[in-house]
Parts: C-alpha cells; structure tokens; sequence
C-alpha cells in the first residue's frame, strides 16, 4: 500500500466518514473509493452491496480477483431518556458492537447503578448532544416520554442526518409531537423520519421485549435495502 | 461498521512517515470457524513490533516473520493457514479454520 493511500484512508476513517479499500490480489494494485465516490465507481454495485453490509471480501470483476475491505465507522447509539426500556437496550446494542452513550438531564434516572457500564450524561440536550458529534452512523433514540427533552433531542437528530430516528409514544402522542416540532422549525420530512411508534411490530410488552423490537428495526434500517426497508416497516 | 479496533492504522502510518519499514496484514478469506473476520489487519514494523490480529494469536508469529520478508523485498504475499495445511500444525490454527492473509509493504 502506498502511504499517500493509507494516510487518505486514516484521514476518511478520523472524519468517520466510510471508504472502501480495493485490493487486486494477483497485481497489488490498489485504490480507495470513498463513500461519496461510490455511485460513479464501475464496481458502483458491488461497493455499495459491501458498504451496506459493512462487509469485507473477494468479488471477480473485469477477469480480477479483488478484494474489498471496507472501513466503515463504529455505529453510535444515543438514548436519550434513562428510563426502564433504555436499561435493557443499552446492553442489547452494546452486544451488536454500538459505541452507546445515554443522555437524561434527571439525575435519579441517570444514575450508575441503574446504568452500569454505559457512559451515562446527566445533563439537558443542549448542553449533552454537541459535544457527542451525533452524525450519519448514529441512531437516535428518544425515550423520555417528556416533549421538554425529546423535542429538543429530535431537533438535534434532524440536523445530523441520523440514520435511525425512533421516538416513543403512541400515535397520538406522535401526532402531537409533530405539531409542536413543526412550531419549532421542523420540516414535514424531518417529522417523516422518526420511527413512532418505535420498534418493529412485534407484540413486545415487557420493556426488554420493546427493546429488542427497537434495535431490530434499527438494524433493519441500517442494513436492508430501500425497497425491503419498506415492506420490513 | 461495527468492529471497534485500536487505531492501528495511524500506527501504521506514524511508524512510515518516522522511517519505519512497513507492512501490513489483511484477512482475506475464511473458511469453518475463524477466530478474525475478514478485513482483520495486522501491522508490523521491521523491529518486528506488531499490533492488531489477525487470528487468536493462533499465527501471528508466522505473519510477523513473512511480513519481515516482506518489507525488505517489496513484494506482496499470500499466505494460507489451515490444519489441511502440513505447516498449520506447526503454528496452530487451533479452531479447525482456515485462512488467508495477504501481506504487502507500506511504500
């Protein structure tokens, strides 16, 4: 590897910005396509099936042996809300490789002994999310069930590009939020991307069960293609 | 997306641009139970300090001393670990697996 080519991809990897590495086995030859650079690549089909899948691997392309390895950043997950559901997806996520960081400005829920092992921010979402550099590899999630933090916490999630936005609540409860997030500035295609109700319908009751149809659906929105995505929700 | 590793790619490129020779190892294919996914790396230097894996530490020392070659000859390598592979015994790859790890130098 050329150190130009490792320098730009340690620079794309700091940015956490995703680039595929392209290997020809027989030859050594190389180059990195960076994500931005995928839809005008000729192997266009091939990267975008490996990015998505956050996958490393040989393909045959044009008579060649290649190999893809793919430098994808480490998926965030932002819980904000230190409530019951959050103590049972936190360690869920944790096991699906999620960087987790939960965020309650209550401090009797953010506590330590109810969130061992998470890093755990006691403050409002003004002052908690910024420094979290919440970005496209992040899923959000809002929990409080209180419009006082989760409306501010989604308004923040609008302007990172999440790739997941759940919030908690009923339909009705959803309907409301809309009203008030479009008083605060939200377009209708902001208010479209929250997943509310969250989760994928899966009749969960218990708070670990809502868990486990919240990080399904995460994990369908990250890895399944559009149309499928669609049919799945 | 989701693998975290020690940045040992910026080691990589901090140890070429203070003179180090260079290389660095990838997992390419895998067969049965692998203890590494591919695209696992393994980055050493010509003092033959090393970080990462790209095994359990089942041959690691194989690698690092292929990759020693490597880095003074400048030409990349393919290297096949397996208990079907007579050498496999000698440096273990004890899951039963096989894999594949090309090696190259950072230029």
């Amino acid at each position: 590897m050329q150190l130009s080519t490792l320098a730009e991809l340690n620079a794309e990897r700091a940015a956490r910005r995703p680039a595929i590495l392209v290997t020809d086995i027989a030859s050594g030859e190389q180059r990195l396509v960076k994500a931005a650079d995928i839809a005008a690549d000729p192997l266009r089909n091939e990267l975008a099936t490996h990015l998505r899948m956050g996958k490393s691997g040989m393909v045959e392309a044009q008579g060649k042996r290649l190999f893809l390895n793919v430098y994808a950043p480490t998926a965030k997950l932002v819980i904000v809300g230190a409530v019951h559901i959050s103590q049972a997806l936190a360690p869920i996520a944790k096991s699906l490789g999620y960087d987790v960081t939960v965020v309650d400005p209550r401090t009797a829920f953010a506590s330590p002994e109810r969130f061992p092992d998470v890093p755990l921010i006691a403050e409002w979402p003004d002052v908690a999310l910024p420094p979290l550099n919440v970005d496209h590899y992040t899923a959000f999630v809002a929990l409080t069930h209180d419009p006082k933090i989760d409306d501010p916490a989604l308004l923040h999630a609008f302007s990172r590009d999440c790739f997941y936005i759940g919030a908690l609540g009923s339909r009705k409860t959803h309907a409301k939020r809309g009203d008030r997030l479009r008083a605060q500035g939200a377009s209708d295609a902001d208010i479209a991307r929250i997943h509310a109700p969250i989760g994928l319908a899966i009749g969960a009751v218990s708070p670990s069960e809502i868990a486990v149809s919240i990080m399904a659906e995460i994990t369908a929105t990250l890895r399944l293609p559009a149309k499928e995505k669609e049919q799945a929700a | 997306m989701l693998n975290r590793d020690e940045d040992i790619l910026k080691a990589a490129e901090d140890w070429r641009t203070s003179g180090h020779g260079v290389a660095l190892a990838t997992v390419v294919e895998t067969w049965g139970s692998a203890p590494r996914p591919v695209g696992s790396n393994l980055v050493i230097n010509d003092d033959g300090t090393f970080l990462g894996s790209v095994s359990g530490g089942c041959v690691e020392g194989a690698v690092v001393t292929e990759a020693l070659d490597v880095i003074s000859s400048g030409q990349p390598k393919m290297l096949e670990f397996g208990v079907a592979d007579e050498t496999a015994w000698n440096v273990g790859l004890s899951c039963g697996g096989t894999i594949r790890v090309f090696v190259e130098k950072v230029g």
